[in-house]
């Protein structure tokens, strides 16, 4: 196999750059005659503006310019557009409350935007600020989701009826209820999936210039999709169209869905580049990342599933709360909805399934996608449901799952949730699993324990996922205001060499290097000689970016199509060159070759002869060898698979230990195992986090407690084991050209709920069957202490 | 604010240049020689990202004074490679696949040589990952970091 091939390891080319200190970050990025803004944010949940007094700060050493939410007003520049409108029970369409980058009436969340100070330091912007003088008056602070619905509650947004931001409902309910009303047997729960913190380690900044030669702006941003900022501020916030905007995402030092946002500072950076005439740079410590990055996950859910007596699921009926925050960031109305209630079927034959969300404004930081996005919360209610149901019936684990699982033969698989999975082999996971985890050998393991004085527990996680959300029409008839495809450009350069552009952004997940591998392989050149350009709205043509695991599915799919443009004329010049009928050439591995003779041409060859067209079918071919190509998926993708967890918990103490974790996943093709499995095992720690010590919290005030690192617990190296991960690849995705799922969010999926489940079998046999996430040393020793007493 | 002239080696340079007297090493480094290799990526010296050697020493420059480093010895991520080659701590984040978005990898790669540093006779996964409570990575899940250090161990101590 040539170096490089499709499904080879090969080193990341990317790390030659960050492993000795050449990245280039947004922070990295300086201009001449920068200055420096420094954001003003709320200390309070929820205020009335009654004044704002700069004029002290505005006499501060090095102070350029402040702009408060008055000057945001009387600009008429437009609120933070939502780019998904959820639509309610009855048609009744979600509230969409005007979202100001800066505030002038009040405040609703603490670190709302109330003013930016621009200064020729950091440190002079930060000191000025500390001399605007704001008189707030505080108004109760709606934090909890049952604040927000409690009678005469106090509104987030003062010009909607209530807080509730949307009723929504999938599937039929008196269906759905009449399932259960004759179910041997209904398990039911009541579940809080907790709200999280992205945090990835680089912090988001900006930095805005505007050119007034040509009325230019350039905005640098810590983006995982710079053309969608581009459209979302400058068609809907500022009015500067395309051409006269230009947004670069350059390294960015992580994502996992929180740096997707078209986010205040952005906008406000843009438009008072105008205004100082002037570069401005913005850096957020991390106390602005606890504080205005978009949060993660946060419903509140009770759910039950109702079965036979044989242990067939019957129904499922769904009742979640989510949290909004204070306004809707990008995608927020899609999270709790299409990317969760359509994936409450999990790998089972559930017939009928009724969701109901209700979505609240409350008085915290907004709430968005964070790595899953949704699809973790479906996963853990489905996964914490199938375990209980199994103690319950005394029907063993693994077997209640086999019984429900669909079918290999049953694909594609019309869920009652409006997916229709194309592929997906259950059981070998499941199979796989247990054999990886030696899942027979766990009652020794368990014995063993015991005589040591702790509780083992194993637990299981078998998920789907729904990714490369698609196709553009269908999400759009589901309230998607965008499309979802991906672009790419392939230029092939007149000596072979080859330059792609992608829509899609790296922010750690390799596609310098596995993009460049596909299209080595593809063209048949070597993978030195492929360069991947990402992140740039002048250089690359358009996208829609990276999220929900997207990119090698959809993005590697529109450089998929855009080589077999390149091949086909290519296959028009060595017809010409080599005097055949275009039918005959057949193209394989960079050759060019006439059908059952020696006669062929490189690819080499081809492409100077494309650029140098002396003897060239010119006037039925243009002359250059690059293609672009725009690749909208026919259907999402499946990624799944069989997670299993093993904890042993210390009774004295309440700590758990994480003693192994195997995950075994379906990402269909694979192209580089090693970024492959790099993926799961950093996806596999954010989900861990999540079940065993990551929590966002807020206090009755709306203070959030959990504002540092010192308070809210990020996993660190000696809180988790190494893993064990493997895959399959028998079931491939059936519509895209590569037979790839995707791969990025599969551990952050699984991981909460096998995690969870392990600790729950743990305590069972204590009599503990419920604990909320996070388990920590605390609620775990509280919750046997309870037990005990 | 005050300012003074601070003067160090950095990277075997003698380098000096103004600072306020607040100014912090990592602000020194990246603001004021223009080394962007350090990197921020808290206000709470938790992450560990902007960690660098004084005196061989590693040490979160985001908590450190400019000034009390004067007259120090100091090693940046872009002083570790002899000229195009890695050094073997470089080397083996690369081979075992230890970064995906860099952020963290540049003090994570400077707190890896100090742990080899402090462990030279024997050092195992345990160590490691104990050692690394000082340095956050949302990437990689930490696996593939605790398998770079053990491996660059063997290279540095053979």
């Amino acid at each position: 196999m040539p170096d490089g091939s499709i499904g080879t390891p090969i080193k990341r080319r990317e790390d030659q750059r960050f492993l000795t200190g050449t990245g280039r970050y947004v922070d990295d990025f300086n201009r001449p005659g920068q200055t420096y803004a420094w954001m003003v944010r709320s200390s309070v949940a929820h205020a009335k503006i009654k004044s704002v007094d700069t004029s002290k700060a505005e006499a501060a050493p090095g102070v350029v310019m402040i702009l408060t939410g008055a000057d945001w007003a009387a600009d008429e520049v437009g609120g933070l557009p939502c780019g998904w409108q959820v639509i309610g029970k009855n048609e009744i369409p979600m509230h969409e409350p005007l979202h100001p980058a800066l505030v002038a009436d009040k405040v609703r969340h603490v670190g709302d935007n109330l003013a930016v100070v621009i200064a020729e330091t950091k440190e002079q912007a930060r000191d000025a600020a500390e001399l605007i003088e704001f008189d707030l008056e505080e108004l109760p602070a709606v934090v909890s989701m049952v604040d927000a619905a409690a009678e005469g509650a106090a509104l987030v947004h003062d010009d909607l009826p209530s807080n509730l931001c949307y009723d929504w409902e999938i599937g039929v309910k008196d269906e759905v209820d009449a399932i259960f009303d004759k179910a041997d047997h209904v398990t039911k729960l009541d579940l809080i999936n907790n709200r999280l913190v992205a945090n990835p380690i680089e912090p988001r900044a900006a930095l805005a210039e505007y050119d007034p030669a040509g009325d230019h702006y350039t905005l640098h941003t810590t983006s995982q999709n710079p053309h969608v900022i581009r459209l979302l501020m400058g068609a809907f916030v500022l009015s500067i169209p395309e051409h006269k905007l230009r947004v670069v995402a350059p390294d960015v030092g992580g994502g996992f869905g929180t740096k997707i946002y078209h986010y205040a500072e952005e906008a406000i950076l843009t438009w008072a580049s105008k205004k100082v005439r002037r570069p401005i740079k913005w850096t957020a410590d991390r106390s602005d990342s606890f504080m205005t990055d978009a949060q993660g996950r946060d419903h509140v859910t009770t759910g039950e599933l109702a079965l036979d007596k044989d242990g067939h699921f019957l129904g499922l009926r769904v009742m979640t709360n989510a949290n909004m925050g204070g306004y809707l960031s990008t995608f927020a109305p899609a999270i709790p909805t299409y990317l969760y209630a359509t994936l409450l079927a999990g790998l089972y034959k559930t017939p009928a399934i009724y969701c109901c969300v209700n979505a609240w404004f409350t008085n915290t930081v907004p709430v968005d996608a964070y790595r899953g996005a949704g699809r973790p919360e479906a996963c853990y209610l489905i996964e914490r449901l199938v375990e209980q149901a199994a103690r319950e019936t005394g029907i063993e684990k693994t077997e209640i799952r086999r019984r429900n699982f669909i079918a290999v033969s049953e694909m594609p698989y019309q869920t009652p949730v409006a997916l229709e999975y194309d592929s997906g082999d259950f059981i070998r996971n499941l199979e796989d699993g247990l054999e990886a985890s030696d899942y027979n050998g766990f009652a020794s393991r368990r014995a063993d324990s015991e005589k040591n004085g702790k509780l083992r527990g194993i637990g299981l996680a078998t998920y789907i996922e729904a990714c490369g959300i698609a196709p553009s029409a269908v999400a759009g008839a589901l309230g998607a205001r965008a499309g979802l495809f991906e672009s790419a450009e392939v230029r092939v350069h007149p000596t072979g060499s080859v330059t792609v552009f992608t829509g899609s952004h790296q922010h750690g997940q390799g596609h310098e290097t596995t993009f460049a591998q596909l299209v080595a392989d593809g063209l048949g050149v070597s993978v030195d000689s492929v360069e991947v350009v990402h992140g740039d709205t002048d250089r690359i043509q358009f996208g829609m970016g990276t999220y929900g695991s997207r990119s090698l599915a959809v993005g590697g799919s529109a450089i998929v199509k855009a080589m077999d443009k390149v091949v086909e004329k290519g296959k028009k010049i060595a017809a010409h060159l080599l005097e055949a009928s275009v039918d005959d050439i057949e193209f394989d591995a960079g050759t060019f070759r006439v059908s059952g003779t020696d006669k062929e041409l490189g690819i080499g060859d081809i492409a100077l002869t494309a650029y140098v067209p002396h003897n060239y079918p010119i006037e039925e071919l243009e002359p250059g060898l690059d293609e672009t190509a725009f690749y909208d998926p026919k259907n999402f993708t499946y990624p799944n698979g069989c997670h299993v967890a093993e904890v042993e918990i210390d009774p004295e103490t309440g700590v758990v230990g994480l003693c192994s974790f195997h995950a075994i996943d379906d990402f269909g093709k694979i192209i580089n195992p090693m970024i492959v499995e790099g993926q799961v095992h950093g996806g596999l720690v954010q989900g861990i986090g999540q079940a065993l010590m990551e929590n966002c919290e807020y206090d009755d005030q709306g203070q959030l407690i959990t504002g540092s690192f010192n308070d809210y617990c990020l996993p660190r190296a000696d809180d988790v084991p190494n893993f064990v991960v493997g895959t399959n690849e028998g079931a491939p995705c059936t519509h895209n050209p590569l037979g790839v799922k995707g791969c990025g969010e599969a551990g952050t999926i699984g991981a909460g709920a096998a995690v969870t489940n392990a600790v729950l079998d743990a305590l069972g046999t204590r009599g503990i069957h419920d604990i909320d996430m996070p388990a920590t040393s605390h609620k775990v020793w509280q919750a046997l202490q309870q037990s005990n007493g | 604010m005050a300012t003074t002239t601070v003067s160090m080696t950095v990277n075997g340079k003698q380098v000096s240049a103004e600072a306020e007297n607040r100014t912090l090493l990592v602000q020194y480094l990246r603001e004021g020689l223009g080394m962007t290799g350090t990197h921020v990526g808290c206000d709470t010296t938790q992450c560990g990202a902007c960690t660098v050697h004084i005196d061989g020493m590693p040490i979160k420059s985001c908590t450190i004074l400019a000034r009390q480093v004067d007259g120090k010895d100091v090693t940046t991520i872009e002083g570790l490679a002899d000229g195009d080659k890695l050094h073997p701590m470089q080397e083996a984040f690369r081979e075992n696949h230890a970064l995906q978005c860099g952020f963290c990898t540049p003090g994570m790669v400077m707190s890896a040589i100090g742990i080899v540093d402090r462990n030279k006779d024997s050092l195992d996964e345990k160590t490691v990952r104990e050692e690394l409570e000082g340095n956050f990575c949302r990437c990689t899940g930490y696996h593939n970091i605790v398998k770079a250090i053990l491996s660059a161990h063997k290279e540095m101590t053979a």
